[in-house]
């Protein structure tokens, strides 16, 4: 196997690597502890490896000896995971600049990350899929505390890294007893040693393989955190959060469990089923008495992670295209509704509570109705893109025969909807707060982009559902 | 006595069992919460090292010196995030963590 040809398919990690190190050295060296183009080299850096995913290489490769996997499905869910981080540095410019916080660090810290995520993505072995969770934890960690004269922030960052620390060590006591029950650590061989009946060992090291998982994903019950850290942190950090990181978090766990445990299914699926259902009630009812909007959206993305791992609860083909097809709209969704909420500026100020986007719809017309396009679309109401999310996991649920798991899905979405509703009224039917000054252009273009993708999803749905459903075939065809 | 792999199997469990519960129902201090992470690590450790010498196989330790570098830079990462926390605060018991509730 040649160089050039392992180095053809990880080109984008490499761009990132080799980006991020040369931005650390430029803004280290530079004039000042500033970042004067930092951060617009770092998105042109995303969009370079972006753009070099599209490289023609042929279908599936195993590189780095096996540790690294080049598949149709890395490639759709790095186009997220690279798409999301990029959105968020470019929705970071203003509000980083207005707070005081524009420092070098932040967007090399936010490559690092992002770097960690695509390699988490590509793992194809438990210590791949260790290096590339730390890569990306610990840069998150640092993030999430960004604010650093900030007692919010750095609380924030603190929370997330003591439990952060804690799952990967759950993880990892899981990693150890899968290892040392079947003998090896890469997905492939795992698959062949787990046809048998498996051991106790190997029981327990899935359970605490999915613990530390689900902690990344945010799901319920390991989900304290999500609130807590949404809030703290500033809001670009946020929307990183709930864009990238959890696209990696989840590509992840759908790879580990449709790759490495295909033999183990039934015991996997009861524990998936198990954290989705109650991550859409928690994500239900948790939010319906929020005031700040980011807590508010922090519930919403525990629900919407049980959604989506209803999609991976089915365990077949069309249930793993599900998931993808999920993402890929809760990543615009999210997206919108934080372009929206960066834009909720008054004076020098950044506001967040939901009380200030009263009356809205009367001091701005188009933000307020992206702000109703979003919600609409995040509670699952036709014709909106979050619909199209819904119709296809529960599709796939009910497929594979679990009508009850589709049932309480469907109760969840319908009390959430109370929640985004209540947003929606306060918009447009309260007396008009103070109103928000104007945005700068890119979190305009941002919010515009994604409410045109939202409310005409359905003319364009056919292009996205192929290319998820060749990235599931390519993952579970293995 | 022989000592055998379940023997080291126990030792671990019982410390990464010690590192869980120093990290849940820890009610005083954020440094014990930071020790907390390495004795979970160290158990991990331990149980790599044993199933890699149990199996003939060098891939677990290879994994635990993997571990050993990243838990050097997470400790590092935890304290400097521990430090900007202090500043802020005054305080570093688990029970003043509260500025964020609900």
């Amino acid at each position: 196997m040649s160089l050039s040809f392992q180095f053809a398919h990880s080109l984008p990690e490499i761009i990132i690597a080799l980006g991020a190190l040369f931005l650390l050295m430029l803004g280290a060296f530079g004039a000042g502890k500033r970042d004067w183009i930092i951060t617009e080299l770092a998105i042109m850096i995303l969009g370079i490896a972006l753009m070099s995913m599209f490289y023609p290489v042929d279908g599936k490769a195993l590189v780095w000896n096996g540790a690294f996997v080049d598949d149709a499905f890395a490639r759709f869910m790095k186009m997220l995971a690279l798409g999301g981080a990029l959105v968020s540095l470019v929705l970071s410019r203003e509000f980083m600049a207005r707070e005081e916080i524009d420092f070098f660090e932040f967007p090399v810290l936010i490559l690092l990350a992002t770097l960690g995520m695509s390699m988490l993505i590509s793992a194809n072995g438990l210590i791949a899929l260790y290096v590339g969770l730390e890569l990306m934890s610990l840069a998150l960690y640092v993030i999430a505390a960004f604010h650093r004269d900030n007692l919010r922030a750095s609380e924030a960052g603190l929370k997330y890294f003591a439990l952060g620390a804690l799952s990967s060590g759950m993880l990892l006591y899981g990693s150890s007893l899968i290892y040392g029950f079947t003998g090896t650590v890469s997905f492939p061989e795992l698959a062949v040693a787990l046809r048998e009946t498996p051991s106790l060992g190997t029981i327990f090291g899935l359970v605490f393989i999915l613990a530390g998982l689900a902690f990344k994903m945010s799901m319920v019950p390991f989900h304290m955190w999500t609130p807590d850290v949404y809030e703290g942190a500033p809001t670009p950090v946020t929307a990183f959060f709930a864009s990238a990181a959890k696209m990696a978090a989840v590509a992840i766990t759908v790879r580990i469990v449709i790759t490495a445990f295909p033999g183990i299914k039934p015991q996997w699926q009861q524990i998936v089923m198990f954290i989705s259902i109650l991550s859409m009630i928690v994500g239900a009812l948790g939010a319906l008495w929020q005031t700040n909007i980011k807590r508010l959206m922090a519930y919403s993305s525990i629900g919407h992670m049980g959604f989506a791992m209803v999609g991976l609860a089915a365990g077949s083909e069309n249930g793993v295209a599900g998931v993808l097809i999920y993402l890929a709209i809760y990543l615009v969704m999210t997206l919108g509704t934080f372009a929206a909420i960066l834009s909720m500026r008054v004076g020098n100020h950044y506001v967040e509570n939901i009380g200030d986007l009263a009356g809205l719809s009367r001091n701005n017309g188009l933000m307020a109705f992206t702000v109703a396009m979003m919600m609409f679309s995040l509670s699952g109401i036709p014709p909106l893109a979050g619909f199209f999310a819904k119709y296809y996991v529960f599709a796939a649920a009910i497929n594979a025969g679990l009508y009850w798991l589709a049932v309480i899905g469907m109760l969840a979405s319908t009390i959430a909807a109370f929640y985004y509703l209540r947003v929606i009224k306060i918009v447009y039917f309260d007396p008009p707060a103070r109103p928000f000054e104007r945005a700068a252009i890119e979190v305009r273009g941002v919010m515009t982009i994604c409410l045109i993708i939202v409310v005409i999803f359905g003319a364009i749905a056919n292009p996205l559902v192929e290319a998820a459903g060749a990235a599931a075939r390519s993952l579970v065809w293995y | 006595m022989e000592i055998g792999l379940t023997h080291y199997l126990i030792v671990a469990a019982i410390l990464f069992t010690t590192g869980v519960a120093g990290i849940i129902i820890n009610h005083k201090n954020i440094i014990v919460i930071l020790m907390s992470v390495e004795i979970i690590l160290l158990a991990v450790n331990i149980n790599m090292v044993a199933f890699s010498v149990y199996l003939g196989d060098l891939t677990g330790q290879v994994f635990s010196l993997l571990i050993l570098t990243v838990a050097a830079a997470e400790a590092a990462i935890g304290l400097a995030i521990l430090v900007a926390y202090f500043r802020n605060r005054g305080s570093i018991d688990v029970d003043d963590i509260n500025t964020m509730k609900g």
